[in-house]
C-alpha cells in the first residue's frame, strides 16, 4: 500500500520536473534573442537546465515503474492508465537518446510537451493497481507491450521531428494549403489538451449527469435493472433514447443517433464533441492572444536550425522505431496471440490498426529511400503516421474495441 | 549489340548507369559536361542505389513477361499495393467482423439481420459489400499476393546487380565519380607532399575507424558496413517466408481450426482427428481481497484469477477402422488454463470459454401419496443423455416418454424443442408399479409437476438440479507455425541489418596534382560527414567538404 504510495508520489513529481523542463526548454529557445543576451550562451545555458530536468523527471520515472512493478507484481502495462504512461516513459527515453546523438536543444521542446500531454492524458483513466485477469496473465504481457510501446515512443520523436521541419520550413508569410494543414494538426494536439483540462476539472467538481437506458442488464445481484450511464462532462449529446436520472449542469442539446448502440456509445460522442469545442476554444485565444498562426509563432524559435538536421532526425527516429515496433507489436504480439488465443493473427481491431501502423510506416520508408521523398513530404506522412499510432492506442480501445477492450475504460 | 562500352575500353551490359570498370557516368550528356560536373552532376548524375548496374526492369520493356516484371518491380506499384491493403484493412475494422458478432449459429439470414439492425443502413451497405468477411474475401487475398509477388520481383530486380556491384569493389574511380558525389571536397597538394605518404596516412586514420581498405597504388577507398546493404533483401525474403507458411496453412492436414463445448464429466471426440477430450472438472478462481495490491471498489463484483479445465486427452486406437468401437488411451492429462493450453505433438487445446452454472440434471424424489407422502427414491433425470428408464424403488420403475430439452409449442400446436440444448426442459414420464398394477403419466415444465389425474398416487418433490459446468476449448493444429516465426526471425535481423547500420564509402584519389576526396553512404549523411572532417583534421589537409545536396 505504501509503496503504491510512493509509486504515485513519484509519477507526479516526473510530472511536475517534466512541465518545468518544457517550459525551460521553451525559455531557452524563445529567448535568445532578449536583450543583452548572447544567443548561443543562453541556449546552451537554460537548454542544459532543461535537459537535466527531464532527466532527473525520467529518473523519478523510472522509480514509478519500478515501485508499481513490485507493489502490483505485474509489469505496469495492463490498463490503459498503465499504458499511456509507460508510452510516456518511452517518449522521454527515446528523446534522451536522440538528444544524446544529436545534442540539439530544441528537440526538447517539442517532445517534452507531447510528454507532458501523454502522461497528462493517462491521469484521465483509473489508476488503481488491479490484479491482472487470466488472459493477461502471461510474461508476454511485459514482453509485448513494453517493446509495442517502446517502438511507438521512438516513433513519436520521429513525429515530434517532423512538426519540427514543418513549423520551420513552411513558409508563413501568405496563407497556402501547408499552413492549414499544419495550424490543423496543432488544433488538434490542442483538442487533446482541451479535453484533459476538461475532464480532470470535471472530475472534481462532481457535476454528474446520470442517464437510464432503455436497455437491461444484469446486476451483480443477478436480477435485471436498467442499464446507467454516467457523464462526467456536461451533456451536450444524451444516448438514445434515455432519460435523465440525476440532472447535471446543462440539459442535453439532441440525442445520439440509433445506430449508436454501445452502452457508452454516446458519452464517447459527447467527450468527443467537447475534445474539439474546448480545442478550437484554446485555439481562438492563442490566435487572439498572438494575432499571428500559430505555426507562425513558433517558427523564429526554429530559426538557424538545419531544416536536413530535423529531417535526418525524424528519419533516424522512425528507421530505429520501425523495427522496435515490430518486433513488439507484431511478432511479439503474434507469439503471444498463438499462446493464448491458439491463433497468431485473427483479424481482432486492434491486430488490425497494428498492421496499419506497420503498413503506412513501410510506405513512408519505401517512399523515402525508393522515391527521394524527404523533406516536406517525408515530415508530412511522420505526423499521419503518428495520428495513426495515436488512432491505435486510443480509439480502437475506446470506440472500436475487441479482444483488447479490456484495457478500455 | 547489348552492350555501351565506356571510354576506358570496357563493354557494360545495356541500361548501365556507371561504368562497371571506372566508374564514369555513362549518360551521353553526362560525358559531355564532364568538366563542369561539379555544377550540372547533382541532377544528372545517376542515382547511386544500385551501384549504377543494369536492371532488368529498367533494361526490358518488350514482351508480356517483361512488362508484368516492370510492373511488379516497380516500388510505386508496390506501395499502391501496400496503401490499398492498408485502406482496406481499416475499412474492416469499422463494424466487426462476422466472426466477432454475438450470433450463435450464424445463417446468412440471421448475419444480414445482425448488420442491417445493429447499424442500420451502414450496415447493410457493409453486410452488402462483403466487408463483413473481407480479410478472407477473394479479392483481399489476392491484393497479398499480389504484395508477395512484388516482394519476389522487387528482390531479385535490384539483388543481382547490386551483388554484382557490391562484390568487385571499384578502387580508382573516374574523376566524375567521385564529382558526383554528395559528400566532396580537393585541396591542391604542394609539390612537396608525397601522394602515397597522404594515402598510408589516411588508411591509418580510417582503420582506426573501423573501415576496410582497399589501396591501388595511391588510390584508396575505406568501407564500412557493407553486409546493411543486404538489410532489406533479407528482410524481404523473411517476409516472403512469412507469407509462404501462411499459404502453407491451406494444404491438408496443415491446420485445423475447431471448437468443442465440453460438460464436466463427458468424454467427447475432438472433431477432424483421432482424439478424445474429457473434461474431468472445470473452476473459476477469483482474486480474494488479500491479494489485491489495492483496495478496489468492485460494486459487489470480482475480478477472475484463472479460467481452468482439467482435462484428460485421449487417443482412439480404432480412429482408421470405420464402424469399430473407439478404444481410448490416454495420453495426456493436466490442466487447460488460460495462456497455457495443453499441447500434444501437433495438437493444442486452448481454454477459451465457459457456460457456468448450467442445468446437468433434475432431481427429484418420487412420492407415494397413498402412503402418505412416503418418499419411494430419488430420480436423477440427466438433461443430455436421459435414461429412457430408471429404477426407482422396489418394483417401480419411471419411464421417460418424451423429452423436449428447449421446450417450446411448435407452429402446429405440437411440443417441440427450439435448440438441443437444455435451456427450458420437458418431461413427460411414466410411472409404473408392477406390483400394485399402476401405471400413471406426468409432465415436469417450468419447475412444476402435472400430473395426469388429479388424485394420482404418484408424484415428485423437486430437488436441487445438478449444476455443471460447461468449457469451451478451441482445438488448434497449426504446422506452419515455425515457418511463420522462423519468416519473422529473418525479417527482424534483415530489418535491424538495414537500419542500425549503414554502408559507408570513403575514396582518396590524386589526380593532376589534386587531392580528391568523396564519400558516399546509404543513410546517415551526419555520420559520414563527421567522420570525413575528423579524416581531414587528421590529415591535415585544407579540404573544405562541399555538401552537394544543399546546392
Amino acid at each position: 500500500m505504501q509503496l503504491i504510495q510512493l509509486s504515485d508520489w513519484l509519477l507526479d513529481i516526473a510530472f511536475v520536473l517534466y512541465v518545468l523542463s518544457s517550459i525551460v526548454f521553451v525559455v531557452a529557445m524563445t529567448g535568445k534573442n532578449w536583450a543583452g543576451r548572447d544567443p548561443k550562451q543562453h541556449e546552451l545555458k537554460y537548454g542544459r537546465t532543461a535537459y537535466w530536468l527531464a532527466v532527473i523527471g525520467f529518473l523519478a520515472q523510472t522509480g514509478y515503474v519500478v515501485t508499481r512493478w513490485i507493489a502490483g507484481g505485474h509489469s505496469p502495462t495492463s490498463n490503459m492508465f498503465e499504458f499511456i504512461a509507460f508510452l510516456d516513459y518511452c517518449i522521454i527515453l527515446a528523446y534522451l537518446i536522440i538528444y544524446r546523438i544529436y545534442k540539439l536543444t530544441v528537440i526538447g521542446m517539442f517532445v517534452l510537451p507531447l510528454g507532458v500531454i501523454m502522461l497528462a492524458y493517462s491521469y484521465v483513466f483509473p489508476k488503481e493497481v488491479t490484479p491482472l485477469i487470466p488472459a493477461l496473465q502471461s510474461y508476454w504481457l511485459h514482453i509485448h507491450v513494453t517493446t509495442a510501446a517502446l517502438g511507438e515512443g521512438i516513433l513519436a520523436v520521429g513525429f515530434a521531428a517532423g512538426l519540427m521541419y514543418l513549423v520551420r520550413t513552411v513558409p508563413q508569410d501568405r496563407a497556402t494549403k501547408s499552413t492549414r494543414w499544419l495550424e490543423f494538426v496543432l488544433a488538434v494536439v490542442l483538442m487533446l489538451v482541451g479535453f484533459i483540462g476538461m475532464d480532470s476539472t470535471f472530475a472534481r467538481l462532481d457535476h454528474k449527469t446520470v442517464f437510464e437506458l432503455n436497455q437491461e442488464q444484469e446486476n451483480n445481484q443477478g436480477q435485471m435493472e436498467k442499464m446507467k450511464v454516467e457523464y462526467t462532462l456536461p451533456a451536450i449529446v444524451a444516448p438514445n433514447g434515455s432519460t435523465v436520472v440525476k440532472a447535471g449542469p446543462m440539459t442535453p442539446l439532441f440525442e445520439a443517433p440509433a445506430w449508436m448502440e454501445g452502452k457508452d456509445a454516446a458519452r464517447k460522442l459527447n467527450t468527443m464533441l467537447w475534445s474539439v469545442i474546448s480545442g478550437l476554444v484554446l485555439y481562438g485565444i492563442l490566435r487572439l492572444v498572438f494575432r499571428k498562426r500559430l505555426g507562425a509563432v513558433m517558427q523564429p524559435s526554429l530559426n538557424g536550425i538545419d531544416p536536413e538536421l530535423l529531417d535526418e532526425i525524424s528519419y533516424r527516429a522512425i528507421s530505429i522505431g520501425y523495427p522496435v515496433f515490430t518486433l513488439g507489436a507484431l511478432i511479439f504480439a503474434m507469439i503471444w496471440a498463438e499462446e493464448a488465443w491458439g491463433r497468431f493473427w485473427g483479424w481482432d481491431p486492434k491486430e488490425v490498426w497494428a498492421l496499419i501502423v506497420w503498413l503506412f510506416y513501410s510506405a513512408y520508408l519505401h517512399l523515402r529511400l525508393s522515391r527521394g521523398w524527404i523533406g516536406a513530404k517525408s515530415a508530412w506522412m511522420s505526423v499521419i503516421g503518428f495520428v495513426i499510432i495515436l488512432i491505435t492506442l486510443v480509439v480502437v480501445n475506446l470506440v472500436i474495441a475487441g479482444l483488447h477492450s479490456y484495457a478500455g475504460v | 549489340m547489348d552492350q555501351r562500352k565506356c571510354e576506358c575500353g570496357h563493354a557494360n551490359p545495356v541500361g548501365t548507369l556507371l561504368c562497371e570498370s571506372c566508374g564514369r557516368p555513362l549518360e551521353q550528356e553526362l560525358t559531355a559536361q564532364t568538366g563542369e560536373a561539379a555544377q550540372v552532376g547533382q541532377a544528372a548524375f545517376p542515382d547511386m542505389r544500385y551501384e549504377g548496374m543494369a536492371r532488368r526492369s529498367q533494361t526490358y520493356t518488350n514482351t508480356l513477361i517483361d512488362r508484368v516484371w516492370n510492373t511488379f518491380s516497380s516500388v510505386k506499384v508496390a506501395i499502391g499495393i501496400i496503401i490499398v491493403i492498408l485502406i482496406a484493412s481499416a475499412i474492416g475494422t469499422i463494424f466487426p467482423q462476422q466472426q466477432y458478432i454475438p450470433v450463435p449459429v450464424p445463417t446468412e439470414a440471421d448475419v444480414a439481420r445482425f448488420y442491417s439492425e445493429t447499424y442500420g443502413t451502414l450496415g447493410q451497405i457493409y453486410y452488402a459489400l462483403g466487408f463483413h468477411n473481407m480479410y478472407s474475401s477473394w479479392w483481399f487475398v489476392t491484393l497479398l499476393v499480389a504484395l508477395g509477388t512484388s516482394l519476389v520481383i522487387c528482390s531479385l530486380d535490384r539483388v543481382i546487380p547490386l551483388y554484382k556491384a557490391l562484390n568487385k569493389p571499384r578502387v580508382n574511380q573516374h574523376v566524375s565519380f567521385l564529382k558526383g558525389q554528395k559528400l566532396y571536397g580537393e585541396a591542391e597538394l604542394s609539390a612537396e607532399t608525397q601522394p602515397g605518404a597522404v594515402a598510408d596516412k589516411a588508411a591509418e586514420a580510417l582503420r582506426k575507424k573501423g573501415y576496410r581498405i582497399f589501396r591501388d597504388g595511391d588510390a584508396l577507398m575505406a568501407e564500412k558496413g557493407r553486409f546493411s546493404r543486404w538489410g532489406p533483401y533479407i528482410n524481404h525474403i523473411g517476409l516472403i517466408i512469412f507469407l509462404i507458411g501462411v499459404l502453407m496453412r491451406n494444404i491438408p492436414g496443415f491446420y485445423l481450426d475447431q471448437f468443442v463445448w465440453v460438460r464436466e464429466g463427458q468424454t467427447v471426440a475432438v472433431p477432424d482427428t483421432p482424439y478424445y477430450v474429457k473434461n474431468v472438472a472445470y473452476h473459476t478462481e477469483y482474486w480474494s481481497e488479500e491479494e489485491m495490491p489495492q483496495k478496489l471498489d468492485l460494486n459487489g463484483g470480482a475480478i477472475p484469477k484463472k479460467f481452468q479445465t482439467d482435462a484428460i486427452l485421449y487417443l482412439n486406437k480404432n480412429a482408421d477402422l470405420p464402424g469399430a468401437k473407439p478404444e481410448l488411451i490416454e495420453v495426456k492429462r493436466g490442466p487447460i488454463v488460460v495462456n497455457h493450453p495443453m499441447i500434444y505433438e501437433d495438437l493444442s487445446l486452448v481454454q477459451s470459454g465457459v457456460q457456468e452454472m448450467q442445468l446437468g440434471a433434475l432431481n427429484f424424489v418420487l412420492i407415494d401419496r397413498q402412503a402418505g407422502g412416503k418418499p419411494v427414491g430419488p430420480i436423477k433425470l440427466d438433461l443430455y443423455e436421459p435414461n429412457p428408464e430408471l429404477q426407482v424403488g422396489d418394483g417401480i420403475k419411471v419411464r421417460v416418454l418424451e423429452y423436449f430439452p428447449d421446450f417450446i409449442m411448435g407452429p402446429d400446436n405440437k411440443p417441440a424443442t427450439k435448440t438441443n440444448l437444455p435451456n427450458n426442459p420437458m418431461f413427460a414420464l411414466e410411472v409404473i408399479s408392477e406390483k400394485d398394477n399402476v401405471r400413471e403419466k406426468m409432465v415436469y415444465l417450468r419447475g412444476t409437476i402435472i400430473t395426469q389425474k388429479a388424485d394420482s398416487r404418484y408424484t415428485l418433490e423437486i430437488k436441487m438440479p445438478d449444476l455443471i459446468d460447461i468449457s469451451g476449448l478451441m482445438v488448434r493444429i497449426d504446422k506452419a507455425v515455425p515457418v511463420i516465426y522462423f519468416g519473422a526471425i529473418i525479417f527482424m535481423i534483415g530489418v535491424v541489418m538495414g537500419f542500425f547500420w549503414q554502408h559507408r564509402r570513403i575514396w582518396v584519389q590524386f589526380h593532376e596534382g589534386r587531392l580528391l576526396l568523396a564519400g558516399h553512404t546509404n543513410k546517415n549523411w551526419y555520420g559520414l560527414r563527421r567522420e570525413m572532417q575528423t579524416l581531414i583534421e587528421q590529415t591535415e589537409l585544407p579540404i573544405a567538404l562541399e555538401d552537394r545536396s544543399k546546392a
